[in-house]
């Protein structure tokens, strides 16, 4: 028993790890290599002698590049605060409303809408015609109606365009947060809010030293959920501007260094930069679910 | 229930063995979702009665072709040829060693001999040029024209005064498309391609496409500033922001309202096919009319004519088997070129061609100026690496409408260009 009892889990754990080493490592692995090579297709093709650091320098260097790590951070922080803060505010709030089945699920709905569909929507939504024209984008419509000039929504740079994007994201993104705080909240057990209101807190203590410890576990993973999706972010800023205007971001631009200008060894690197900023999130992120699980 | 059972597999049988028969196949790749699509297959279909032994099997592909074609040939699994625009790449792709040189494979003899080097390279034939497009063009309504008195510009200073008049009419003289979603900022590559070839010349803009001057360059930078100028002197509809949200093909739209919003627009001899999309009825030569953009510097040409910016689609061969190099044949044949123009309105490439085929006024007038354009140049932005053709240079070119100084974003295409030469 005690013999089989050592080879049986690798059995199982087996084709998983297989899979894993196939699909994830090896892939990695020669994604890192690649990194120091030429632009050419392949390892052993044309154009791949070794380059040392170049492609990182360009990485690192590059103008479009420290755009794209500007407006990552820009993401990263906007994005996640106000998923994360709006998740958290609509789940406390929206357990005392009458209709909250309803209203959860409208304002869940756009995580159901794939990225690119939602862009393609929100690019109607900013849409712009000149003055004199008829305004088909909702925003510009309403600024036109109150007497307004129509604005370049996704033009203006650096900020307006950028924030604009961002919008997308959260829109798509809070009623995921909230369903997960929504879910955390109503675990809380009724009777330590009871306790307080007895004890005489009013409403701002309760949240402030009740639920928000209670929450805080959930609003880390929440958090480093949306740091890490955010980092990845693609869809949006290529559907959207493709990353015209200083709105490019780091997965944008691995795209186009490997799809539209064929340059491996750059994509490679661009790649390894955007894996090396999402680790440390990562380790957080299942440190913290172990943490959670290990406690229940 | 036995009897049904046996004609079943006997017809299987026959369906089996008649798709053994058809075993030669050719996989074409294209980028023609719209109404190109049904010609291309009545291509085939000509193609398939005349070689019943070969089954082509048509592939669209819309959009981001060079990526899916990139991860197809690194996969090892390309299709057998692909028609594309993308003289830049096809290089790229043979110095990979991964397309066939035609040289010897294929008689070119039914291609206008003026277009076979543009799929050369290398002192090797890695694309057979089969659909020209004329970019040179301006396109205006001749009935709102003739009512308010204005006529073609065949001068750069006439175009400006026109541009003039039109404003003082309380009109807006250009609409200008740039906005065309990954692709976005190449109709503003075509503008400077064509302003250079007026304002440079040919032999420079040969050099400024094999990045021989810098993007720095005087010369390039006025082709931009002239541009620009357009913008400036408020010739646009909506301005920078304007022509920067105006999706290409919706740009000739602003011609055929009532009143028009605008009153030219600068474009391939394709856009013909979005304006009959978007507008039932319209009718060529009578609705909507073509005049060539006119020079600028007169003397950039040798003897002073009009040069002329073309693009077009060569076929390119991932794959050196029989029925391929038979179907690419085809492709160039009179056969082939025939069904796309007489259907599309849209210009050939076939040798014997005469612009006195062609039914269509417009189409019969950019044949003419295809044929017999003294000073001719491809596409540069197409002929260019694709990290500046469809990257550095697409991207500039918006940045600099939007407000970018011009130095900056010179300087910028210029880093770019220097390692992707």
């Amino acid at each position: 028993m005690l013999h089989a009892g050592r080879w049986r889990p690798w059995l199982f754990v087996g084709p998983a790890l297989v899979l894993i080493v196939f699909f994830l490592v090896y892939p990695t692995i020669m994604t890192i290599a690649r990194s120091f090579f030429g632009r050419g297709a392949s390892l052993f093709g044309p154009n791949t002698e070794f380059v040392g650091f170049a492609n990182w320098r360009y990485a690192f260097t590059n103008k479009t590049m420290l755009t794209s790590l500007r407006n990552n951070a820009l993401w990263a922080v906007l994005f996640t605060t106000c998923t994360v803060g709006f998740g958290l505010l609509l789940a406390v709030m929206l357990d005392r409303v009458r209709y909250e089945k309803l209203v959860k699920s409208i304002i869940f709905i756009p995580a159901a809408i794939s990225m690119v569909g939602a862009s393609v929507i929100w690019k109607f939504i900013y849409a712009y015609r000149p003055v004199n024209m008829e305004q088909i984008g909702v925003l510009n419509a309403l600024v036109v109606g109150f007497g307004g000039e129509p604005i370049g929504w996704l033009l203006q740079r650096p900020w307006l365009n950028n924030i604009c994007l961002i919008a997308v994201g959260i829109w798509m993104w809070t009623g995921f947060c909230m369903i997960i705080f929504s879910a955390a909240y109503k675990n809380i057990p009724k009777q330590l809010m009871e306790a307080a209101r007895i004890d005489g807190a009013n409403e701002w203590h309760v949240f402030r030293m009740i639920i928000l410890p209670l929450l805080a576990p959930t609003a880390a993973v929440v958090a480093t959920t949306m740091v890490v999706q955010v980092l990845k972010i693609f869809d949006i800023v290529y559907v959207m501007t493709n990353g015209n205007y200083g709105t490019e971001v780091i997965a944008n631009r691995m795209y186009k260094e490997m799809f539209n200008f064929f340059n491996y060894g750059r994509a490679s690197a661009i790649a390894v930069v955007l894996l090396i900023l999402i680790v440390p999130f990562m380790i957080v992120n299942i440190r913290r679910f172990a943490v959670q699980e290990g406690g229940r | 229930m036995r009897k049904i059972a046996v004609l079943l597999f006997v017809g299987l049988l026959v369906i089996g063995g008649t798709a053994i028969a058809a075993d030669k196949v050719v996989n074409v790749m294209h980028g023609w979702p719209g109404e190109q699509a049904p010609v291309f297959q009545m291509i085939v279909d000509a193609f398939e009665a005349q070689n019943p032994g070969i089954d082509v099997q048509v592939e669209i592909v819309g959009r981001d072709r060079p990526a899916i074609l990139a991860t197809r040939m690194a996969g090892g699994n390309p299709p057998d040829l692909t028609p594309h625009p993308w003289i830049g790449l096809m290089k790229e792709w043979a110095n990979a060693g991964q397309i066939v040189d035609l040289t010897g494979l294929v008689d070119t003899s039914d291609i206008n001999p003026a277009l076979v080097p543009i799929g050369e390279y290398d002192d090797g034939l890695y694309g057979l040029f089969i659909f020209p497009n004329v970019k040179s063009l301006v396109w205006y309504n001749p009935k709102v024209f003739a009512a308010n008195g204005y006529g073609i510009p065949t001068t750069w200073y006439e175009l400006l005064a026109l541009n003039e008049q039109i404003l003082a009419d309380g009109g807006m003289p250009l609409s200008i498309g740039l906005e065309s979603g990954a692709a976005s900022g190449w109709p503003g590559t075509d503008w400077i391609e064509d302003i250079m070839l007026r304002t440079a010349g040919a032999d420079v803009y040969d050099k400024w496409v094999a990045h021989e001057i810098a993007w720095t360059d005087p010369r390039v930078k006025k082709a931009f500033e002239i541009f620009g100028n357009l913008f400036d002197d408020g010739y646009v509809l909506g301005g920078a922001i304007g022509a920067l949200t105006t999706n290409f093909g919706d740009a000739p739209d602003a011609l055929f309202t009532a009143p028009p919003t605008a009153y030219m627009h600068k474009q391939a001899t394709f856009i013909a096919g979005f304006i009959n999309d978007h507008f039932d009825g319209l009718v060529a030569g009578e609705d909507y009319n073509v005049f060539v953009l006119p020079t600028i510097t007169p003397q950039a040409t040798p003897d002073g004519s009009v040069p002329l910016l073309v693009s077009g689609d060569v076929v390119t061969v991932f794959n050196n088997r029989p029925e391929v190099i038979k179907f690419a044949q085809f492709l160039t044949s009179e056969t082939a070129a025939n069904i796309w123009s007489s259907e599309l309105g849209e210009l050939s490439a076939y040798v014997g061609a005469s612009a006195d085929d062609f039914a269509n006024p417009i189409t019969r007038k950019a044949q003419g100026m295809l044929l017999n354009a003294s000073v001719s140049r491809f596409d540069g932005s197409d002929l260019m690496p694709g990290a500046i053709g469809a990257g550095a240079f697409w991207s500039g070119v918006l940045d600099y409408i939007s407000g970018v100084s011009l130095d900056t974003v010179l300087e910028t295409i210029e880093a770019a260009a220097q390692d992707a030469y």
